[in-house]
C-alpha cells in the first residue's frame, strides 16, 4: 500500500502507577481496511482505544492522521479528525427515537425550531445505504429495538457525520447469531465505502469473517500483525495466549531502581 | 403501453417496494396502522397519557355520584382557580424529573417568589409598580434555582439533598420576612392588577375567543405538520386521525367554556397557564435544549460523548424550576390577595410533585410531557376538592392522595420494567 495510514499510531506507551498498559506499540489502519484489534483481558486494547478517542493522554508516542502528525486534547478533536468510536452500550438514548439518537448534540434546526422531517430524512438514507433493513421505523423508540438494531444504528450514527476513521468496541458481545452476522456485514459495507474501521473483539471467529489484517497485543505489547489470509485461528490464539514479548514487563522499573 | 418520461438521474424514491421496503410506506399512513403503532407502544411500556385519562374519568364519576355538588358549574371553575398554581409549579418539576432529577424545594421558593412579590408592592414602602415587583420575584426564584443548580452540578452532590436544604434555607427565609415586616404574621396586596390574576374571570365572549383560538391554533399546528410531511415523502398521521383529535379537542373545550360561562366564566389564570403550557410544550419538543434535555435524562453519558454540555442543561432545568416556582407562587399569593408565614408550606410540595409523577412524567428521567402537569394538577386537585365537598378530615385526605400517588408511581414503575424487558434483548 503506497499511500500512508489513515490512521496511524507510532511507539505509544502509556502506564497507570506502576502498571505499563501499553509498552512501546505501533497501531495502523488503512482506508477501506478492517483492521482487528485483540488480545487477552488486560493487553491494552482499551487503553490503546481510549488514548485515541482523547480519553486521556498517552505518555509517549505519537499519532498520524492520513500522514499528518496530530495531537489530540479531548473527544472533540477526535470528532473533528473524522474519527468516531462506537462504544459498547452508551452510545444511545434508550428514551429517544431512532432519528433524535443519529442527530443528538448535532440537532438540524430551522429558524432555531429542530427541523424535523429533514433530520428523519437524512437518518432513513443514511441507514438505506448501509443497508440497515431491519428497523421498522425510524421514529421507533431505542428501547424498542434489539441488540443487533441498537448497534446498527450507533454504527450509522457514527457514519453519517463524515467520519472516515470508525473504531467498534466490541460491537458483537451481546447480539445473537443472527444480529452478530447483520453488524458483521455492516463493518464489511463501511470498508467496502473507502473507510477504515477498527473493531475490537474477543470473539475470533468474528474476527475471521471481517477483518482484513489482524494486530494481537499481549501485556501491552504489539505480539503480531497478521494478514487474515495467510494465517489460521490457532496463530492468532497463540499469539495472544504465548506471544513473544520483546520486553519483559516490569523490567523497566527493576532497572529503574536499581539506577 | 408504458412509455415512461424520461428517468431521472437520480434514483427517485418512487417505488418504495423496492428501494425503502424496509420502513413502512411513505405516504399516509392508515388509522389501523396507527392504532396498531400506538397500541405496541403501550404494551412495551410507552403509556403516554392512557392511565391519566382513564383515571381521570373514574375519580369524576366516583365524586359525582357521592356528591351532588361535585360536577356543578361553580365547582368547576373552583377547580380552575384552585389546580392553576400546582399545574404552573409543576411544569418545573416535569422538567427536573425529565433530568432523572428532583427538586424538592418548590413549594418554599414558590413563596419566597410570593413574599418578594408582595413586599416590593406595599404601598410607598417601596410601592413598586406591578410588573416590576414580579419581574424581580422571578428573577430571585430562577436565581435560587441557578444557586441550587450550580451546587448539584458542580459539587456532584445528589439534587435530593440540595434541594432539601433549600426547603429548609427559603422555609427560614419566608418565616423571616414575614415576621420582619408583618405583626400579625399576614401581609396583604393591594394592587389591583395582581389581585386579579387569580380572582378575575373572561367576559363570556372573550371566553368564546380563547377556545375559538385553542382549537384553530391546534389545528393549524397539527395540519402544517403533516402537510409538511407528506410533501417531503414521510410518513404522516392518518387525516381522519387529525380530524378525529381536533373535533375532540373542540368538543372538550367548547364544553369547558360553556360550562365555566354558565358561572362566572373561564378564569384568567387559566389562560396564563395555558400560554405557560404551550410555551414550555414547544421548548421541550421543538426546541434543541428540549431535545437534550430528553437525551440528558435518557443518557447522560451518551448525552455527554454527543458533545452536550449535561451540566449546563441541568443547571438550566433547575432555573427553569425556579422560574416556574415564582409564577406558581405569585398566582397563590394573589389568589389569597396576602402572603403569610405558613405560605409554601402544608401539603403543597406533596401535590406538585405528585401532579408531575400521576400525570405520567417518569422518576427515572427522559419520559413524560410538559402537558402531563395539566393533567396531573386536575387529578390531584380534582381529589383533593372532592374530599373537601365530602367534608373528610386532613388525615383521610392525606391517606388518600398518598395512595393515589402510589399508584401512580407503581404504575410508572410497571412501564419501565416493560420498557426495560424490550430493550434488553
Amino acid at each position: 500500500m503506497a499511500e500512508p495510514p489513515l490512521l496511524e499510531c507510532r511507539d505509544v506507551s502509556k502506564a497507570f502507577g506502576a502498571v505499563q498498559a501499553l509498552d512501546h506499540v505501533d497501531f495502523e489502519v488503512h482506508a477501506g481496511e478492517v483492521m482487528a484489534l485483540v488480545g487477552d483481558n488486560g493487553a491494552g486494547k482499551s487503553t490503546l482505544i481510549k488514548g485515541i478517542a482523547g480519553i486521556y493522554p498517552f505518555d509517549h508516542g505519537e499519532i498520524y492522521v492520513d500522514g499528518t502528525h496530530v495531537h489530540i486534547h479531548g473527544p472533540r478533536d477526535v470528532a473533528k479528525l473524522g474519527i468516531e468510536i462506537v462504544y459498547q452500550d452508551l452510545a444511545l438514548a434508550d428514551n429517544l427515537d431512532v432519528v433524535a439518537n443519529m442527530f443528538l448534540g448535532r440537532e438540524r434546526t430551522r429558524s432555531r425550531v429542530l427541523d424535523e422531517a429533514a433530520m428523519e430524512r437524512a437518518s432513513r438514507q443514511t441507514l438505506t445505504e448501509l443497508s440497515v433493513t431491519t428497523l421498522q421505523s425510524v421514529r421507533q423508540t431505542v428501547s424498542g429495538l434489539s441488540g443487533g438494531q441498537r448497534q446498527s444504528v450507533a454504527v450509522s450514527k457514527a457514519v453519517m457525520w463524515n467520519s472516515r476513521i470508525v473504531i467498534l468496541d466490541e460491537p458483537t458481545a451481546a447480539l445473537g447469531v443472527a444480529q452478530t452476522r447483520q453488524v458483521l456485514s455492516l463493518v464489511r459495507t463501511l470498508a467496502e465505502r473507502g473507510l477504515a474501521v477498527v473493531i475490537i473483539s474477543h470473539n475470533l471467529h468474528d474476527v475471521f469473517e471481517c477483518a482484513d489484517r489482524i494486530t494481537v497485543l499481549r501485556l501491552g505489547q504489539r505480539v503480531a500483525l497478521l494478514e487474515k489470509s495467510d494465517t489460521t485461528q490457532q496463530e492468532v490464539v497463540h499469539a495472544i495466549t504465548a506471544g513473544t514479548l520483546d520486553r519483559v514487563p516490569g523490567m523497566d522499573e527493576a532497572e529503574a531502581a536499581k539506577a | 403501453m408504458t412509455d415512461r418520461p424520461m428517468e431521472p438521474a437520480v434514483a427517485p424514491p418512487a417505488d418504495h417496494e423496492a428501494t425503502e421496503g424496509v420502513f413502512e410506506s411513505a405516504g399516509t399512513m392508515t388509522v389501523s396502522e396507527y392504532a396498531t403503532r400506538w397500541w405496541h407502544g403501550v404494551k412495551v411500556g410507552e403509556l403516554g397519557s392512557l392511565p391519566i385519562v382513564v383515571g381521570l374519568i373514574a375519580i369524576v364519576i366516583t365524586f359525582s355520584l357521592l356528591n351532588e355538588n361535585f360536577l356543578t358549574e361553580r365547582n368547576f371553575t373552583n377547580l380552575l382557580l384552585q389546580m392553576s398554581a400546582i399545574a404552573t409549579i409543576a411544569i418545573g418539576i416535569v422538567f427536573v424529573l425529565l433530568i432523572a432529577e428532583i427538586d424538592l424545594s418548590v413549594a418554599y421558593v414558590s413563596a419566597v417568589g410570593g413574599v418578594v412579590m408582595t413586599l416590593l408592592l406595599r404601598p410607598d414602602d417601596p410601592g413598586w409598580p406591578w410588573w416590576l415587583a414580579i419581574g424581580v420575584a422571578l428573577l430571585v426564584t430562577t436565581a435560587i434555582g441557578f444557586a441550587q443548580g450550580v451546587v448539584i452540578t458542580k459539587a456532584g452532590v445528589p439534587s435530593f439533598v440540595v434541594t432539601l436544604a433549600g426547603l429548609l434555607i427559603w422555609s427560614g427565609v419566608v418565616l423571616i420576612l414575614t415576621t420582619e415586616y408583618s405583626t400579625a404574621g399576614t401581609i396583604l396586596i393591594q394592587d389591583r392588577t395582581v389581585k386579579g390574576i387569580a380572582n378575575d374571570f373572561l367576559s363570556n365572549t372573550a371566553g368564546w375567543i380563547l377556545a375559538a383560538i385553542v382549537i384553530v391554533g391546534y389545528a393549524g399546528l397539527q395540519v402544517r405538520a403533516a402537510v409538511a410531511r407528506r410533501t417531503r415523502g414521510l410518513d404522516a398521521k392518518p387525516t381522519v386521525l387529525i380530524a378525529l383529535q381536533i373535533a375532540g379537542l373542540a368538543i372538550v373545550t367548547f364544553a369547558a367554556v360553556w360550562f365555566a360561562n354558565k358561572d362566572r366564566g373561564v378564569p384568567k389564570i387559566t389562560v396564563i397557564l395555558l400560554v405557560l403550557l404551550v410555551f414550555w410544550s414547544f421548548v421541550a419538543t421543538r426546541m434543541r435544549f428540549g431535545r437534550h434535555v430528553y437525551g440528558v435524562g435518557g443518557n447522560p453519558e451518551a448525552a455527554r460523548r454527543a458533545g452536550i454540555n449535561v451540566d449546563r442543561v441541568r443547571i438550566a432545568v433547575f432555573m427553569i424550576s425556579g422560574f416556574m416556582a415564582g409564577v406558581g407562587g405569585i398566582m397563590l399569593a394573589s389568589r389569597l390577595s396576602s402572603v403569610a408565614t405558613n405560605t409554601g408550606g402544608g401539603n403543597l410540595l406533596l401535590l406538585v410533585i405528585a401532579a408531575a409523577v400521576i400525570g405520567g412524567t417518569s422518576l427515572f428521567g427522559g419520559v413524560g410531557r410538559v402537558v402531563s402537569a395539566l393533567l396531573g394538577a386536575l387529578v390531584i386537585t380534582s381529589i383533593e376538592n372532592g374530599m373537601n365537598l365530602l367534608g373528610l378530615g386532613s388525615g383521610e385526605k392525606f391517606v388518600i392522595t398518598g395512595l393515589v400517588l402510589l399508584a401512580a408511581v407503581l404504575v410508572d414503575a410497571y412501564a419501565k420494567r416493560r420498557r426495560a424487558a424490550r430493550g434488553i434483548v
